[in-house]
Formats: structure tokens, sequence, C-alpha cells
């Protein structure tokens, strides 16, 4: 009898790419058992998920080339097997779920016909392989299976999909089930249904379940054990609370230190000061749909404002709306006691410079084509009363080096650096223009926990030394308490409570804010675990 | 701060070093490029130095085959159906057919681009317009219109263009309008306006150059198109005439002759499809010399696989 279900040893696999050979995990080991969750959790670029890419088959050689270590299923070297055998494992003993659920399902066919096409694939008739489907539909909860087995997957939202990815994968009853970062482009309400659901199912089944994630929580929601994976190698590994408790390994220190939500929380700043923008009865509605309704409030100069709330809430709208990337339909924007929805094109042109924006993902807000002056130096071109250009070379170079870039970058361009370089410059650009206010859309939520924290530093920081004020979006609340002075959270297009940091914090008033805080996760295990028996009992007084 | 500027901001070699040297990395388009160069060259000063010798008929001479090379030299790719060396023909038409094909593509081009950017980024209003008069234009046979135009205007180089120009707008129309709008969604043009660029910033710093690329890649292959699409016209008697010459006439000229006189058609189709695979490989070199993510792949030395 083998050991461990599944045992990785010593593996390494190295990517020959142009630019010379990557090795992206280097002598890797580590195993799982049946009815346990091993969680690989590392930044991008780590290698976590080369190893489970590994397991299922899914590196495509060249340009990679296993280099060395075995895979062990069931005490058989699954390296060593040729593809049909390794076929028939995939998807019925082996599954694994992705990140995207929306990108892994086939757009043109019925849920229902691409949860049985797993088990045809593997020889069950027909009709057994329906009625299993729908046994599936109803255990991950898709509400009304019996009909929605013959709907498409545009007609679900993103949990359900992945739900419906997860009925996909439990099929043919695997005895593992890999999952890679099943839930990080979900909502925290759905990421904690999601979790739940999985560490079900996993009871009922026995299987062993391989959670790939970045995310500290969600390895104190689930996980039994943990791997740390840094820059290819196993940097730790350890059961849950020990490693989160006691780390030995400095990068995982540094991970943890990184983690947002323990500090001070900032105080509200003081009264008697006259607010820079005021939003009153702000409402957009695109044909009959409501996408923000009746929205008010203030930001004070220096002050950061967090708006949270799940997709879909209105927070983005509320941003373009306030950029006039989208007309208003009714309400008022009062900037200085200027109305911003009622601006004619050239007005707005002069308030372009006092109110920036940051985008979420900085790979798509920086043009491709551009180099980093060019994009820097736009801002002086497009107003050229801020600087005369002999002296745009200076101020650029001054920019980046604000930011913690060098002056040397500038003739690059944006593909060259990582994602925390490139939202860095993306903060240079919107500083060109010497801004007030700087609106961050979902601004960190795309980077590593450790560069959110130094990005969230730099952030601080520009407002401490020029006394920017920020319109912070977010969704990620431990993020939102270390760094908001206030907090808006919105419910559909409304905003259903406002007030200091701590006090929505501390002492929520609205069972959404309170839902939404009990969703979120906390990095500390036994945290987590108080957590899930409050959730457990939101949802007890709900029924 | 001041000596970091220095050492780190030294600026790039002149544009047209690093552009000379990226197109000495890719053999192909630097061939390319030499032959384009000769074409041209061919079609400057081509007429002014042959153009008596390619009119110069020779009765014994007729259909001469290639390769003998005890005739003049301008006779070594043969002679045509009245005895003209082909080789100096060939040269000579280079100008017409150069002129015709580089005037109607730039041409089409042009307007359709800037027809396209206007559909793509302005009003609804607009749009609607541009597109229905492109549907116009698209159900119309081009033949047809050709015949109509040409009818009722003389038939000229300058009309020629013209016409070849107008039926070609639609396809340059239509693919950078539905470029423009995916490209006009992107981030980086959300940015831009809320930097308070102006709408030509917008259309020509960044909508364009995604663009652009594209269009060059149409363009080379519609190069083809036109240059035979007028030996057609001018086969119809509403094109180019004799004593004129182009290579798609001389295409055409040779046609009866194909079974026994091969060399008729041959030669100016071989110079037809050198000019359009070299404006191929040259667009293809330009698409990855103009894309900052693909242009390492020109810049630095390549590595022997082992």
């Amino acid at each position: 009898m083998p050991d461990h279900l599944l045992e990785v040893r010593g593996l390494s696999v190295d990517f020959h790419t142009v630019r010379g050979t990557v090795h992206a995990v280097r002598d890797v080991s580590w195993h799982l058992d049946r009815g346990e969750c091993l969680a690989i959790l590392g930044e991008s670029g780590s290698g976590k998920s080369v190893s489970a890419s590994a397991i299922m088959n899914l590196i495509d050689c060249p340009p990679g080339q296993i280099v060395s270590g075995e895979i062990l299923f069931d005490g058989k070297n699954l390296l060593k097997m040729n593809a049909e055998a390794r076929r028939q494992l995939n998807g019925k003993r082996i599954a694994m779920i992705f990140q995207d659920p929306l990108s892994h399902l086939n757009p043109v066919y019925t849920i229902g016909f691409q949860i049985e096409e797993i088990m045809t694939a593997h020889d069950v008739p027909k009709d057994k392989a329906r009625a299993r489907c729908l046994e599936l539909l109803q255990r991950v909860g898709i509400p009304d299976f019996e009909n929605k087995i013959d709907a498409y997957p545009h007609q679900f939202s993103g949990g359900q999909r992945q739900r419906i990815m997860i009925a996909m994968a439990l099929a043919l009853k695997p005895d593992i089930l890999i999952a890679d970062e099943p839930t990080t482009a979900l909502d925290v309400t759905v990421q904690a249904q999601i979790l739940a659901l999985l560490e079900e199912l996993q009871q009922e089944t026995g299987m062993g379940l391989l959670l790939i994630t970045h995310d500290l929580g969600v390895v104190a929601e689930v996980a039994d054990r943990v791997v740390v994976m840094n820059s290819g190698q196993i940097v730790e590994t350890g059961s849950a609370a020990q490693v989160y408790r006691a780390p030995k390994h400095p990068y995982t220190k540094k991970l943890i230190g990184a983690i947002p939500g323990t500090g001070e929380m900032a105080a509200p700043l003081g009264t008697g000061i006259k607010p820079m923008m005021e939003i009153n009865g702000l409402t957009k509605h695109f044909g009959g749909f409501v996408a923000l309704e009746d929205a008010s409030l203030t930001v004070l100069p220096g002050e950061t404002v967090a708006i949270v709330g799940e997709s879909g809430s209105g927070k983005s709208t509320l941003a373009k709306t306030l950029l006039r990337l989208e007309d208003a339909t009714s309400g008022e924007a009062l900037y200085h006691g200027r109305d911003l929805v009622k601006m004619t094109a050239s007005e707005l042109f002069e308030l372009r410079r006092e109110i920036q924006m940051v985008f979420q993902d900085p790979t798509q807000s920086l043009n491709p084509r551009m180099s980093v002056y060019d994009i820097v130096s736009e801002a002086f071109a497009i107003h050229p009363e801020i600087l005369p250009k002999a002296k745009w070379k200076n101020r650029v170079c001054e920019l980046l080096e604000q930011v913690g870039l060098e002056a040397g970058h500038m003739h690059r361009y944006p593909h060259q650096f990582s994602g925390g370089q490139r939202q860095r410059i993306a903060i240079a650009r919107a500083l060109a223009l010497e801004p007030k206010l700087v609106v961050c859309d979902e601004a960190v939520s795309a980077l590593d926990v450790s560069v959110q924290a130094q990005v969230i530093d730099l952030l601080n920081k520009l407002q401490q030394d020029m006394g920017l004020s920020y319109l912070f979006i977010a969704h990620d609340l431990p993020l939102v308490r270390d760094f908001a002075h206030r907090v808006v959270v919105m419910q559909s297009g409304r905003i259903v409570e406002q007030g200091p940091v701590a006090q929505i914090f501390d002492n929520p008033r609205m069972d959404y804010t309170r839902n939404l805080m009990a969703a979120s996760l906390d990095p500390d295990p036994d945290v987590q675990a108080e957590r899930r028996r409050a959730r457990h009992q939101l949802q007890e007084e709900a029924v | 701060m001041a000596l970091s500027e220095q050492t780190f901001v030294a600026d790039a070699p002149p544009a047209w070093v690093s552009i000379l040297r990226m197109l000495w990395r890719d053999k192909f388009a630097f061939c390319a490029a030499v032959f384009l160069l000769v074409v041209i060259l061919c079609a400057l000063f081509g007429p002014t130095l042959l153009e008596d010798i390619a009119t110069k008929q020779n009765l014994r001479g007729r259909n001469a085959a290639p390769f003998d090379f005890s005739l003049h030299w301008t006779m070594w790719l043969g002679g045509d159906a009245l005895g003209r060396p082909l080789f100096a023909r060939i040269i000579v038409a280079a100008r017409n057919t150069m002129f015709i094909a580089t005037g109607a593509v730039i041409c089409s081009m042009a307007i359709g681009t800037t027809l396209g950017l206007i559909a793509g980024y302005s009003s609804r209003m607009a749009s609607q317009i541009i597109m229905r008069l492109a549907d116009v234009i698209m159900s119309f046979p081009s033949l047809l219109l050709a015949v109509i135009v040409l009818y009722m205007l003389a038939p000229s180089v300058g009309n020629l263009i013209v016409v070849l120009a107008i039926t070609r707008i639609p396809v340059y129309l239509r693919t950078s309008r539905a470029e423009v709008l995916e490209v006009r969604e992107r981030m980086f043009v959300q940015a831009a306006q809320v930097m308070g660029a102006s709408t030509n910033r917008i259309v020509f710093r960044h909508i364009l150059p995604v663009v652009f690329p594209t269009l060059v890649t149409i363009a080379t292959l519609d190069f083809a198109f036109v240059m035979l699409a007028e030996s057609s016209l001018s086969f119809l008697g509403i094109g180019i005439q004799p004593p004129e010459i182009t290579w798609g006439l001389m295409v055409s000229q040779g046609r009866p002759y194909l079974t026994t006189a091969w060399w008729l058609s041959f030669w100016p189709g071989l110079a037809i499809i050198l000019t359009t695979l070299s404006l191929n490989l040259l667009s293809n070199w330009m698409r990855t010399a103009l894309d900052p993510v693909q242009r390492w792949r020109l810049e630095t030395p390549r590595q022997k696989n082992a």
C-alpha cells in the first residue's frame, strides 16, 4: 500500500524561452492524503500552479520540460504513463477546477451537456449521466436545477458558474480535486459559500483537496496543511495554524506581515473642515436598469473615503459618473461648490487636472505602444499650461522617483514591468496633473499581497506629502480597514451605510454590512473559525 | 538626482540607425526592401532610359524565346508578340503599374481609414450614414462601377486610380471601424479621457497606432488585387491603353499565347508576385518593429537553439 494518495517527489520543471531557460519549479516535494486539504500558497510567478499542471499533464512540452522528479498517484508514477492512461485518470480520478469559470465553460453548449460530457467521455451511459447530472446540480446548490440543466453558461452568475464547474469536477467522484484559485474572481460572500461547499463535499466524499491560492484567508478557512512557495521553491510546510502563528522562513514572515487588516484604524478627520466634494442624490440608469440610485456622500480634503460592496453594487458606476465617463441621470456632484454633472466640456477640461483616476488593471490602463515617458508626459501634452516642454523630462524623472521607480525606466514600455511597477506608472501618470482627488477603482486588487502593501504605503505617503484625497473603491475589507478614514457600503446601486472606519468595522448597523464582514476571510485560522460560527449564526437567524 | 539623469537617461541612437539595424536582423525583410528599392528606381528612371528600346518593334524577334544569350541583352527574357524586348518593357511598365497601384491603395486606405475612424468613434448617426454608403459601394459590382465611371470620364491614369480606390474603400472602412469599436472600450482610452485628452488625440495617438498594423497588412494584400483589377479594366478597353503598358496589361496581352509562348505572361506575372511578396514581408517586419512588445525579436541577437 502506498504511503500517500498523491505524492510529488523532487519535481523540477523548466521552460525554455527565447530569453533563456526559466526554472519554474525546482525540487518540489509534497503529498496529499485522502480526506485532507492541502493548500499551496504563493504569489504570482512563484510556480504554485506548475506542479498541479504537471499532475494533470497540462504542461506544454516544449517549451516546458519536466527535468526530474516523480508524481506518484496510488503508488504509480504518472510521469511514466502514456497519454491514454493519463487521460483515463484525468477527470475520473483527478479533477480540476479553475479560476475563471466563464472562460472554462464552453459558451455554445448547455451546462447539462458539458457536465454529461465528462461522464460520457469516460464511458458512462447517456441516461445515467443525465440522472447523475441532475443530482450534482442539486447538490452544488443550483436553484431550479431541473430547468437550468438546459441553460447556457452566460445565464448564470459568477458564483453559480463556479458551482457548475465543481459539479463537473465531481461528476465521476474523483479521489482528488485540484482547485486553482477557485474563488479569486468572486465576491467575498460568494467566496465564503463556495469554500463552504467545497469543504462539505470533501467531508462527504473523502476526497483529497489540493487548493492553489495566494490568499491567506482562504488557507485559514479550509486548509489543513499548507505549502508556501516562493520563486519555484518550497520555503515552508506545516499545518495552517502553525505556519500562521510561527512562520520560520523570512519569506513567510514577510508574507504574513504584509497582510492588511491588522494595523490601527485611522481616526476620522476633525469636524468643521469644508468638504471638497459633495455628492447629492446622484443617480444613473442604463435603460430600465438602475445602476446607481440616490447616492450622497462627501469627501474632505486629505481624506480617504472607501467604497465597498459586491460586484454590481454600483461602486464603479459612481466613479465613472464622477469622472464623467458616464453621464448621470440626475443628482449633483459639487466639487468646491461647482456642479461636475452639469459642466460644459471646457469647464470639465480644467477640472480634469484636479480629479484623476487610477484603474484596476495597469496592464490594460497603460497604452502598450507608448513608452513610460510618453505615458507620463502625455499629461503635459494635454495640459500644456502645467509645464514647458523643455522641463518635461526632468519632471517625468522626478515623478518616477516619487513613486519608487528609476529615472532610467522612462524609455521602457509597460510590458517590461511587473504588475506592481505598472501600477506605480499609472499612479505617476495621475500625479503628473497635480490632482487634489484621486479615484482608485480597485487599484490594488490585481496585485499580490506584498506588492499591494507597497502600493498602499506609497498612496499613504503621497497623501501625507501632498494632501491628496482618495476615493478608494475596493472589495477587500481588511485593506479598507487599514487605509480608509471613512467607509461607504453599497448594495445594488444604493448606499446602505456610511461612517468612520472604526464604526463600520466594530459596530456595523445594517445586516448587509454585517454579512459582508462575516464573509471576509481572516488569515488567522482561529479568528476564521470564530467567524465561521458567526456566519452560521447569521444564516440560521435569517432562516 | 542630476547625476542619475545623466547616467541613466542616455538618448537612444537616431531613429534611422535603429530602423536599419532592425531591418538587417530580418534577412527576408531586408531582401524585400532591396527588391522594392530596385522596382522604385525602375519606375523612376526606366521610361527615360529604355522607352525607345521598349517600343521598337522587331518582327523577326516575334515571341523570341528567353535565355537566348546571342541576342541583345534586353531580349534575354524573350520578346513579345511584336518582337519588343520583354525585359525593357517590364522595366518601363514599372512606372505605370506602381503609380496606379500605389495611388489606388494609398487613396483607398487613407479615405477608408478616415471614414472608419469617424464611423467608429463619432456619433451613431454619422456611423450609420458612412456604413450604408459602404454597403452601397460593396453591393455594386466593382467592374460595373468602373465601366460607368470610366465611360463618363476619359480613361486615364488619374481616373483609373480614382475608380480602383473607390471600389476598395469599404475594405479599410469596415476593418478600421470594427477595430476602433473594440479599442475605444479599452482601459487606456478611458485613462486618456480622464486626463482630458481631446478626441483628436485619443483617435490619432491611442487608437490609430493599434489599428494601423492590421490596415497595412490588408493594404499589401490589396496591392496585388489592384494590379490585376487594373489589367482586367485594360482588357475591357477602359483602362490603360497601348502603347502605354502596365504589368497587368502585359499579362493579359500574353494570355492568347500561353500555350506557345509562356514567357509573355510569365515574366510580368513574376514581377507582380515578387513585388507583392516583398511588400508582404516588409509589412510583416513593420508590424513587429512597430510593436514594442514584439520588437525585442529584432533587437536581440538570435540564440542558437541547442
